[in-house]
C-alpha cells in the first residue's frame, strides 16, 4: 500500500521506541466500564467504550489493559485485540501527546491538504506515522473527518481545526503544551 | 410541488443558544413530541408515509414504509437505531444538525422511537465527531430531566431509554448491519441480508435504522402535516434537503433547499461559482464520493433528486456535491477517490478485500507513471468483478466510481500511459500558500 502517492505508514518507523504500558488501569476507569456495561441490554456492547475509557487513561489500548476489559466484558483477550485492530481510532502503540490527524480525502485534498502535511513534516522535522523526539507531536493522515465544506482541515485530540492555512496551523501548535 | 421559499431543518442552527433545551423549547422544538404521542404510532406511521419522505442517508427508501415493517405487538423489545456515523466523504450535514441543534435531532428520533413501539433508541455516532456526541450528550440528559426521556414519557404510558454510542474509526460502520455489529461490541463487518433488521437487527431483535437528517424532517411532517412536506421538491422526492458543497467552490458549506434544487441553483446562487472564475468546471461528484462523476455538460438543467441523478447512472446519495476545476488531474482524483475505498474496505469478502486495494494499485501506477496499455482493461473488468458480488454494497461503491472516471476521462488515462506520467501539476494549489 505505501507507494509513492500513499502517505500513511506504520506509527513510529524510527526514531522513539516506547515500552509497553503493564499497568493496570485504575479503579475509577474500571468503575466507568462497570458503568458502561450497565447501559446496554448485553455485555458485549460495552467494549468500544471500554476501550475508550482505557485510552483516555493510558493513551492507548495497552495489553494488560485490553486483557482487564476481557475479563470485566466475559470475551477473550483475542477477541478484544481483533476489535481494537480494526478501528483506526484506537492506538496500539503508545503516541505523542498530541495525535495530528490530517484529512487528505478528496474534498481536502483539492484545497490543499497535501501541502498541508508536506508543511507540517517540515515543521515537525517527521514523516507522517512518526513521533516527535520530545514525544508531543504524532502526525497521521486519515480518510474523510466529515469536514468537508471547512478544508483542509485537521483533528488533534477532541478538537477540529478548519479553514486551515500554513499560518493557522502553526498558531495552533503553538497553543499546545 | 415546488421551491422551498424558508429554512426547515436548518432554521435554527445558527443560534448560539440553541443546543440549550430551555432556548430550544422557546422556538417551539419539543412540541411536537406531545403531538405524536396523542397521534398513536400508527396514525404516525401513515402521516410519514404521507408525506413522501425518503431516507437521507443515501438509498432513498421511503421512511414510513420501512417504519411499517415493524411488529405491530412486538414479543421483545424493538429498537430505534440512528445511523449518526456520517463517514461519506464529501458529507457534512448531520454533523452540522447534531452539533447546532440537538434537540430537534433528538425529538426526531423520539417521535420516531414511539411510531415504531421502540423501548430503547441507540445513537451510533462517529468517533470523530466529539463536539457533536458533547451535545447529543447534554440534549438527552437535559430532555431526560424534563421527563421527554425515560418512564412514562409525558403520561403517555410510553417507557424509553436513549444510550449515545461512539463509533471508533471505520467508515464501514455507516452501513447499517456493519453498525449494528458494532454497536454489539464487534468487528465492523456487514451482515448478509435477509433477514433485515426489521425481523433480526441489534441483539436480533426488530430494529429499524434511519439517518439523523431523515428524523431531523419527522417533527416538522408532525407539525405541519404530510401535504405540507409533500408539497416541497419533486415528484416522489418531497421535502427539504441539505446538500454539503466542497472543493473548487466559491462559498462550500451546507445549504438547504428543496429536494430535487437545479444544479445550477446549488453550483452558482448558493455555492457562488468556482473558487478560481478563471477556470472552467472540469467535473462533479454529485452525491459522496461513492457516486458516479459527472461531467459539466451532464449536470446542465439537472434537478438534485433521487430519480434524477439515478436516470443519469449517478446516486443523490448523501448529498454531498464535490466540484473540481480544470487545474485537477482526474487520474490524480480518482486515485484519491479509490486510496479511500482501498483504506476502508472491512476485508471480509475476497473481492472487495482484494479489489478495491487492487483498482487503487493500477491507478497510482498509471498516475506515477508506470501505467501499462492494458492497465485501463484490467482496471474495468477488476470493477466487473466487484460489482454485486459481496455481502454489502462498499465493492459497488469503489467499483462504480471507478468505472466512471475511466469512461469519462478515458483521455487522461491514456496519456498518462503514453507520456509515462502526469501532465499536470503534482498537486491543487496549498491553500494560503
Amino acid at each position: 500500500m505505501s507507494g509513492p502517492l500513499s502517505g500513511s505508514g506504520p506509527l513510529l518507523r524510527v526514531g522513539v521506541r516506547f515500552a509497553p504500558s503493564t499497568r493496570n488501569l485504575s479503579p475509577e476507569a474500571l468503575k466507568k466500564i462497570d458503568e458502561a456495561i450497565a447501559r446496554y441490554p448485553e455485555k458485549r456492547s460495552a467494549l468500544l467504550p471500554a476501550l475508550w475509557i482505557a485510552q483516555q487513561e493510558q493513551g492507548y489500548c495497552a495489553p494488560r489493559a485490553q486483557e482487564q476489559i476481557a475479563e470485566k466484558i466475559g470475551v477473550s483477550p483475542s477477541f478484544v485485540a481483533s476489535v481494537v485492530s480494526f478501528y483506526t481510532m484506537y492506538h496500539t502503540q503508545p503516541v505523542g501527546r498530541h495525535v495530528i490527524d490530517v484529512c487528505t480525502t478528496v474534498s481536502c485534498w483539492l484545497r490543499g491538504s497535501d501541502a498541508l502535511v508536506a508543511h507540517l513534516e517540515r515543521k515537525l522535522g517527521i514523516r507522517v506515522g512518526e513521533t516527535t523526539a520530545d514525544k508531543r507531536f504524532t502526525l497521521r493522515t486519515v480518510e474523510c473527518l466529515g469536514s468537508c465544506g471547512t478544508a483542509p482541515m485537521c483533528q488533534i485530540g477532541d478538537d477540529y481545526h478548519e479553514d486551515l492555512t500554513h499560518e493557522r496551523i502553526d498558531a495552533v501548535l503553538s497553543g499546545l503544551s | 410541488m415546488g421551491a422551498l421559499n424558508e429554512k426547515v431543518l436548518t432554521l435554527n442552527v445558527g443560534y448560539e443558544d440553541q443546543t440549550s433545551i430551555d432556548a430550544a423549547m422557546k422556538r417551539g422544538t419539543w412540541s411536537r413530541l406531545k403531538k405524536a404521542l396523542s397521534m398513536g404510532p400508527d396514525a404516525l406511521v401513515e402521516e410519514v408515509k404521507k408525506s413522501g419522505l425518503r431516507g437521507r442517508g443515501g438509498a432513498g427508501f421511503p421512511a414510513g414504509v420501512k417504519w411499517s415493517f415493524m411488529p405491530k405487538q412486538p414479543a421483545k423489545p424493538s429498537y430505534l437505531v440512528v445511523n449518526a456515523d456520517e463517514s461519506e466523504p464529501g458529507t457534512f450535514k448531520d454533523r452540522l444538525l447534531m452539533e447546532r441543534d440537538p434537540h430537534l435531532c433528538l425529538e426526531g428520533f423520539l417521535i420516531a422511537a414511539f411510531a415504531i413501539r421502540a423501548s430503547a433508541v441507540f445513537i451510533y455516532i462517529r468517533g470523530e465527531f466529539v463536539a457533536g456526541w458533547k451535545a447529543l450528550d447534554r440534549a438527552i440528559a437535559e430532555a431526560r430531566a424534563k421527563g421527554f426521556i425515560g418512564k412514562n414519557v409525558l403520561n403517555s404510558g410510553w417507557d424509553v431509554d436513549v444510550i449515545l454510542h461512539r463509533g471508533a474509526g471505520a467508515y464501514i460502520c455507516g452501513e447499517e448491519t456493519a453498525l449494528m455489529e458494532s454497536l454489539e461490541g464487534k468487528r465492523g463487518y456487514p451482515r448478509l441480508k435477509p433477514p433485515f433488521p426489521a425481523q433480526h437487527g441489534v441483539y436480533g431483535n426488530p430494529t429499524t435504522i434511519n439517518n439523523v437528517e431523515t428524523l431531523a424532517c419527522v417533527p416538522h411532517i408532525v407539525e405541519r402535516g404530510a401535504e405540507w412536506f409533500a408539497g416541497i421538491g419533486r415528484e416522489k422526492n418531497a421535502g427539504p434537503k441539505l446538500y454539503c458543497l466542497s472543493g473548487h467552490v466559491k462559498r462550500p458549506g451546507v445549504y438547504e433547499a428543496e429536494l430535487g434544487v437545479p444544479f445550477e441553483t446549488l453550483f452558482n446562487e448558493m455555492g457562488g461559482g468556482l473558487l478560481d472564475p478563471a477556470r472552467r468546471l472540469k467535473a462533479v461528484i454529485p452525491g459522496g464520493s461513492s457516486a458516479a462523476v459527472l461531467l459539466p455538460e451532464e449536470c446542465a438543467g439537472l434537478t438534485m433528486d433521487f430519480d434524477a441523478l439515478a436516470a443519469k447512472g449517478t446516486l443523490l446519495g448523501s448529498a454531498g456535491v464535490m466540484f473540481m476545476d480544470d487545474s485537477v488531474c482526474m487520474v490524480r482524483a480518482c486515485e484519491r477517490v479509490l486510496k479511500f475505498y482501498a483504506h476502508e474496505s472491512c476485508g471480509q469478502c475476497t473481492p472487495c478485500r482484494i479489489g478495491s486495494d487492487w483498482i487503487h494499485r493500477i491507478v497510482a501506477r498509471i498516475e506515477a507513471g508506470g501505467g501499462t496499455p492494458e492497465d485501463p482493461g484490467t482496471l474495468v473488468s477488476v470493477c466487473d468483478g466487484m460489482v454485486g458480488k459481496t455481502i454489502c454494497v462498499f465493492a459497488d461503491a469503489a467499483a462504480i466510481p471507478a468505472k466512471s472516471f475511466v469512461a469519462k476521462f478515458r483521455d487522461a488515462f491514456d496519456e498518462h500511459i503514453m507520456r509515462k506520467g502526469c501532465p499536470m501539476k503534482p498537486a491543487p494549489a496549498a491553500a494560503g500558500a
